[in-house]
């Protein structure tokens, strides 16, 4: 007998709780303004390919406007303010957030082709918690072991993703502010409408003009941002490639320099683990945010005797994902961000292929318009393949088995990563063997892709240098008492 | 002429626990600060940093899950065998133009700065590590974890305290480490290795290269097993050393901005350099 169907009526989010402008300009000094010598782009909602507005982008003396009014309002209001008052501004931020967190996730989910789902759970509550908890932390600075007396470094440049649009800047300017740091943030290409409507919150807030700057633009603004000369920090969240070039290019200065960027995640089930579990870990580690998530695990290591179990239970659990308007309140599986990074994953699934891997989709129907790609993944993966080393940032999941324990941590480990791993038993002893070998940042123990403002976040290797995240996350910007390290 | 003539010392490099010549049969003049000759020392070459590299990754699997107890023993263990040698050190730290009062006090900090650090062994992680109160049923702790291998370019002075200040504490956290020494004044480095080797320190754990910092930070700082460099002892532009640097993403300690005081506290600083924060989380519930 065929198991029965069962349908779901759209839920669709209303969008009438968002109102978009048809054209943003550059957040500096504290108001919105044309660019003077950069041009404009426009952003795209990428499950329909509509055109959402037209976005100022910064040219090189936008970039200097921005720079100079963060440095004066250090200077001049910012770090000489008490501490308890920076605290202040920021618990107005996460109240505002908090208060306009539908349209915020309507927002970011529109512009970003993200489930609102995780926009509205996840994405949104999680950014005001941050600035919510970094706000206690702006008055207690000389009790977080960095010094009697901890000074801020001066003016930060920031150059963001578009995987978590609002977050990453809640991630980079919370901390900052807190610290008494002021900041130029450059949101992402295709994403950066939420980080517009942040600086409407931060114009509500009464923020001081200058301490928060938002310059939209492509890569080409970024790198004039990272190599602006009155920069005292850089911080990036971003791909591998892009941060090498980043830490070469500020080789020989004084700025200090933060790094988090790619990953390849090993996601270990062992035999003894609960299938159902691992297989809802398995799902929320690759297929969240459609795999566009720097610490995804994209790795599945599976213990050879369940490996056919796990496959079973995982391609059935597929099978019920739903893949669609990101708007729907059903909606499990959203839209690639942009044609680029859809190019991408086809480039690279078409590798999986090519070098001898067994491909298996979802057999889903794609919507017309959009970027799209369904969850997909890969069996018979051997270690040297392109799909089991490089990040693939999409809904795509490579298969590969192990023996013994110690096999698994030496494929796990065999990986210029080490963003976040992920362990699934039954045996307390054996996950803190494994989260003691694991060399990543993060080690999720029965559970995956959690995130939250009182950890810390940040990678071993060529993920990066540098926390995100409670009080380690203080460190990256603040002075060092007596000498200066990559990344406290 | 004297009675007797004195048996001298070949100084070597070390690297993965015992003292070769270097590969490439060369080595260097070394003379006392008022010109007198003092050595042949060994001048490392490309080829023996990659050994050294070798070695130092080799050995961190094992040092780096002994027990911090343990570390912070041997690394007393060092401090003791030091002490032993006193007079030895001093009149090999005095060829860098100390009178011997001074080298007998450069040398009395660096045994201290052995037990200043053996101490930190067991309790970095408390300083540094965290247990974090997340909005959510699970428990998340995170710990301080060694980076790895780091490659060390020691100050050209203070020979031995400026040496013992940069290694003591990337040992103490649990990594490995391939140090460059003083170019001009390499004698008490190589003669600290000759400790290292007798206080179960174990092979590997420790590499030094003697020779021409020239030669062989470029070949460290570019060495794609190799994920930390302390340039500490980089006297001038480090700008193509940070830049090699950045090929896998090493965590850099760039060049002092200015003097450095060797003899004051060290603090924290430099434990914290080169460790990774790794954070645990694991759900709550019955």
């Amino acid at each position: 007998m065929p198991e029965p169907t069962w349908t779901y009526a759209p839920a669709p989010e209303s969008r009438d709780v968002v109102t978009l402008r048809s054209a943003y300009g550059l957040f500096v000094d504290g108001a919105f303004t044309d660019p003077t010598d950069g041009g404009s782009f426009k952003t795209v909602n990428p499950a329909t390919e509509e055109v959402l507005a037209e976005v100022a982008q910064a040219g090189p003396a936008d970039v200097d406007r921005a720079v100079a009014a963060a440095r004066r309002a250090h200077t001049e209001v910012w770090g000489p303010m008490p501490g308890r008052e920076r605290a202040k501004y920021l618990y107005r931020i996460a109240r505002i957030l908090a208060e306009r967190a539908r349209e915020f996730a309507v927002l970011e989910t529109l512009d970003n082709g993200k489930p609102i789902r995780e926009s509205r759970d996840v994405d949104v509550p999680m950014a005001s918690a941050h600035f919510f908890h970094y706000a206690g932390w702006a008055d207690k600075l000389e009790h977080a072991g960095f010094g009697a007396e901890p000074r801020p470094l001066g003016v930060a440049g920031q150059v963001i993703p578009w995987n978590f649009p609002l977050l990453m800047a809640a991630w980079k300017l919370a901390p900052a502010l807190a610290t008494g740091n002021t900041c130029v943030l450059k949101p992402a290409e295709t994403t950066p409408l939420s980080a517009l409507l942040l600086a409407e919150v931060l114009q509500q807030a009464d923020l001081p003009p200058g301490v928060v700057n938002i310059i939209p633009g492509a890569g080409d603004t970024g790198a004039t941002l990272v190599a602006h000369p009155d920069l005292d920090k850089v911080a990036f969240t971003g791909s591998t490639e892009v941060g090498k070039a980043i830490q070469r290019q500020l080789a020989g200065t004084r700025v200090r320099l933060t790094l988090e960027l790619g990953g390849k995640a090993a996601n270990v089930v062992f035999a003894d683990a609960p299938i159902d579990q691992a297989v809802e870990g398995i799902v929320n580690g690759i297929f969240f945010n459609q795999g566009h998530v720097c610490c995804a695990g994209s790795r599945l290591l599976v213990q050879e005797s369940v490996v056919d179990a796990v496959l079973d239970t995982l391609k059935r659990r597929l099978g019920t994902l739903r893949l669609g308007d990101p708007l729907d309140k059903n909606t499990d599986i959203g839209a690639i961000n942009s044609a680029e990074q859809l190019a991408r994953i086809t480039a690279l699934v078409e590798a999986g292929e090519g070098e001898g891997a067994q491909r298996w989709s979802v057999a889903c129907e794609l919507p017309e318009h959009g970027y799209w790609f369904p969850p997909t993944l890969f069996t018979d993966v051997s270690q040297s393949h392109r799909i089991a080393r490089e990040e693939i940032f999409g809904p795509v999941l490579s298969v590969l088995t192990f023996r013994t324990p110690d096999e698994a941590i030496a494929k796990a480990n065999n990986t210029p990563y080490g963003l976040s791993a992920g362990v699934w038993t039954e045996k307390g002893s054996r996950i803190l063997w494994m989260a003691q070998r694991l060399r990543a940042g993060v080690v999720w123990a029965n559970t995956f892709n959690r995130f939250d403002p009182a950890s810390p976040f940040g990678g071993y290797q060529e993920s990066g240098f540098g926390r995100e995240g409670g009080r380690h996350g203080l460190a990256p910007y603040l002075r060092s008492p007596d000498l200066r390290s990559p990344d406290a | 002429m004297p009675d007797r003539l004195d048996v001298r010392k070949t100084y070597k490099l070390y690297i993965g626990g015992a003292f070769p010549r270097s590969e490439s049969g060369r080595t260097v003049t070394i003379d006392a600060a008022d010109g007198t000759f003092l050595a042949n020392a060994a001048r490392a070459s490309r080829k023996d940093v990659r050994d050294a590299v070798v070695a130092a990754r080799k050995a961190f699997g094992g040092w780096s899950t002994r027990t911090a107890y343990n570390r912070g023993q041997i690394l007393y263990r060092v401090a003791e065998l030091l002490e032993g040698r006193r007079d030895q050190f001093t009149a090999e730290v005095r060829h860098s133009g100390l009178g011997a009062q001074a080298a007998g006090r450069e040398v009395d900090a660096a045994v201290d700065r052995w037990v200043w650090y053996a101490g930190w062994t067991d309790k970095i992680a408390q300083v540094e590590g965290a247990s974090n109160p997340v909005a959510g049923p699970y428990f998340n702790f995170s710990v301080p974890e060694p980076t790895g291998v780091v490659a060390i370019v020691a100050p050209a002075t203070p020979s031995l305290l400026g040496l013992v200040s940069v290694l003591a504490p990337v040992l103490a956290t649990g990594s490995t480490a391939v140090v460059v020494a003083s170019e001009p004044h390499p004698l008490p480095a190589v003669t600290l290795t000759e400790v290292l080797a007798t206080s179960d320190v174990p092979g590997g754990v420790v590499n030094l290269l003697t020779g021409h910092v020239d030669e062989l930070a470029p070949v460290l700082a570019a060495h794609a097993d190799v994920d930390a460099m302390d340039l500490t002892g980089i006297d001038g532009d480090a700008t193509e050393l940070e830049q090699a640097a950045a090929g896998n993403v090493k965590r850099v300690l760039r060049p002092p901005a200015g003097p450095v005081d060797w003899e004051a506290d060290p603090g924290v600083e430099r434990l914290r350099a080169f460790v990774e924060t790794k954070t645990v989380w694991h759900p709550v519930g019955v």
